[in-house]
């Protein structure tokens, strides 16, 4: 008890050093937490991917597509319930800055496909009967403002024009990892439209999505699929899901890494301030742990009074931080929710900012602990003089 | 309460310290300077020894080898049946913590701690509760007058009241033997008078034995014996100096 008081008043000591301390862990745990939130996010496009859908594309790219042909063909193959085809229609909604998901999809197969989508079965009826209906995710709705019944005119970049839409419904997500941001119209619309305008393009989907009947068979479904059109015009590549979206999140897997070094980094840099801190109060003391070792304390005592007061200090600087955290990242998610459909703290995320504090408190007190521990007594004193 | 300040009578339980042919250098860049040469001493329960002489005749470093806190180079130090040479740097912690309260020039109190608190920390070293450490603080800071001021940091207290606060931190863990290295050094003639008649009275009353620095002479005179160093030498004392002074009375 008196140990305890004896820490904490050491901690009054030295006020606004102690405090800029303090602040200083608050901020690198925060920058650490909306870092890894940052990396989360990225991944969570993964983390919502099934593993019981396949994505079948041009095995040469992305860019390629697959005649229309293809579909009967893969449903033909064996563990495949269910198919449907899409394509990336890279819209823009007035300005370039305004992005947002959309896709070309055959709606019937695709809602199938996603039950993590919740559309209310009279939004889904109207959707399906208007051929230039669309529907969206609630967050893209609430992000202009659009209600059911809007038009909305999406400009063409891949497939130029301007692209007349009606909002038919407003979908839900089902999980937290369900992108909200994306909006869906008919595929035929897209299709029959080429025909008239550059019929080289029609009849043709960016990529099928395969239903099957159970994960286990995802490997040698994929592989069937492959081997079928195997020296035909268009070869595919056929993967799960997860891997698909993975190949995504690879190609940016440069900036991931970068951000992960950073989150380290800033851990590293508050270390090197909080151990500064951690020896400058301790080597003021020195007289004072000379003058205890003298009563008879002996070094593992000193080690506690300073390893505390260094691990309360990361401590009240690690609380600060992890309570910062929840609202900046809700603040930061709603500035990038057009990036990251979902931007949310992790449990894990907060275990590792306790962690990182822990390990901070640890060894900012660590050195000046040991070297308590050594101080010849005599000596001490008589420098105090 | 079973407080150990103020229940022993005169130093029949206190032990002797024997210092014997100790020698002590230091060593500064290429040469070894010696401090203490071949001082040979014997100091009875309950004396009360005051160690004079010249600044860095070795004074301070007798009194620290005496107290545990130093190392000699040659001879021993028999404190009782100990000889504290022998001793591991934990057992010596430990028989510090036992044997000896430390009296400094500088008082060397905790500056966050309370006075009570400065007091009571000593006794984190022996397994009385908190209850009974509070209740033994209490008794050696009222002991050495300081009644009034348990609830006041270092920082409020005059240099003399400090030198008092480290006084009853110094008895708080009845110990046989004080050490003082020039207790009144930092104080004005009337707070070095009134820290003088404590430990003359704690000598006397509570028969600690005391071994205690001065260049004060007005110090030295409280003594009942007066040994001086010159240039790590013992210098032989006059008898004369033995004698023994009218006790005053405790402090109130
Ligand atoms: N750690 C050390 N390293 C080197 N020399 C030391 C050390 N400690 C003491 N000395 C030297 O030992 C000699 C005796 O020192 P000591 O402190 O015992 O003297 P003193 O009699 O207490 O003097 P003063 O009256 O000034 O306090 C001095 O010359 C001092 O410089
Ligand atoms: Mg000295």
């Amino acid at each position: 008890m008196l140990t305890l008081r004896f820490i904490l008043k050491n901690l009054s000591r030295h006020k606004l050093r102690n405090c800029l301390t303090v602040v200083g862990i608050a901020v690198s745990v925060l920058s650490f937490g909306l870092l890894r939130t940052t990396v989360d996010a990225w991944h969570a496009g993964v983390e919502a991917s099934s593993a019981t859908r396949l994505v079948t594309r041009n095995s040469i790219s992305l860019i390629f597509s697959l005649p229309v042909s293809y579909e009967e063909r893969i449903r033909g193959v064996e563990g495949v319930e269910i198919v449907s085809r899409g394509n990336w229609f890279g819209g823009e909604y007035i300005d370039e800055k305004n992005f947002f998901p959309n896709f070309a999809v055959d709606a019937r197969t695709y809602l199938e496909l996603y039950p993590e989508l919740l559309l209310p079965d009279d939004q889904k009826a109207a959707f399906l009967r208007d051929r230039k209906g669309c529907i969206i995710g609630a967050k893209l709705a609430a992000r202009f403002g659009w209600k059911i019944g809007d038009p909305v005119t999406l400009k063409g970049t891949i497939f130029p024009g301007n692209w007349g839409l009606t909002v038919r419904g407003v979908y839900a997500g089902r999980d937290k990892g369900t992108d909200e941001t994306m909006l869906l119209f008919h595929w035929d619309y897209l299709n029959e439209t080429l025909r008239k305008t550059s019929p080289r393009r029609a009849d043709q989907a960016g990529f099928y999505i395969i239903g099957i009947t159970s994960a286990d068979a995802a490997a040698s479904t994929a592989l069937a699929i492959d081997a079928r059109f195997q020296n035909s015009l268009a070869e595919t590549l056929t993967e799960t899901e997860k891997a698909f979206q993975m190949s995504f999140v690879a190609m940016s897997g440069a900036i991931v890494a970068a951000i992960r070094i950073v989150s380290l980094l800033v851990i590293v840099i508050i270390m090197a301030v909080a151990a500064n801190t951690m020896a400058m109060s301790a080597r003021e003391r020195m007289g004072e742990f000379a003058a205890l070792k003298a009563l008879g304390f002996g070094g593992g005592y000193l080690a506690r009074l300073i390893l505390g007061e260094s691990l309360a200090i990361a401590a009240i600087g690690c609380a600060l931080g992890c309570g910062l955290t929840f609202p900046a990242a809700a603040a930061f998610g709603q500035a990038v929710s057009q990036y990251f459909p979902v931007f949310q703290v992790s449990a894990l995320t907060v275990g590792l900012q306790g962690a990182s504090a822990l390990v901070v408190g640890l060894v900012a007190g660590i050195v000046p602990a040991l070297r308590a521990q050594s101080i010849g007594i005599a000596e001490a004193l008589r420098r105090i003089g | 309460m079973s407080a150990p300040v103020g229940q022993q009578g005169s130093g029949s339980g206190s032990p002797a310290i024997d210092i014997r042919a100790v020698s002590k250098s230091y060593v500064r860049g290429q040469q070894t300077v010696p401090v203490l040469k071949d001082v040979s001493f014997h100091i009875s329960p309950g004396e009360f020894v005051a160690l004079m002489g010249p600044s860095g005749s070795g004074k301070s470093t007798l009194l620290n080898l005496i107290a545990g806190i130093d190392h000699v180079d040659a001879g021993t130090i028999l404190v009782g049946d100990t000889d504290i040479t022998t001793l591991n740097e934990s057992a010596l912690a430990r028989w510090r913590s036992r044997s000896i309260g430390f009296i400094f020039q500088f008082y060397n109190l905790i500056p966050v701690l309370t006075a009570l608190e400065n007091v009571e920390l000593p006794l984190l070293l022996t397994p009385l509760s908190a209850r009974e450490r509070r209740e033994h603080a209490t008794a050696a800071l009222a002991l050495v007058g300081l009644a009034d001021r348990m609830d006041h940091r270092p920082s409020e207290l005059s240099g003399g009241q400090q030198q008092r606060t480290a006084i009853a931190r110094a008895i708080v863990t009845d110990p046989d033997i004080l050490v003082a290295d020039e207790p009144t050094g930092d104080l004005d003639r009337v707070s070095a008078g009134e820290i003088l008649d404590l430990m003359a009275g704690l000598n006397k009353s509570l028969g600690k034995t005391i071994v205690m620095v001065t260049h004060d002479p007005r110090a030295a005179e409280r003594a009942h014996l007066v040994r001086s160093l010159e240039k790590g030498l013992l210098i032989d004392s006059d008898p004369a100096d033995q004698k023994d002074h009218a006790d005053p009375a405790l402090h109130p």
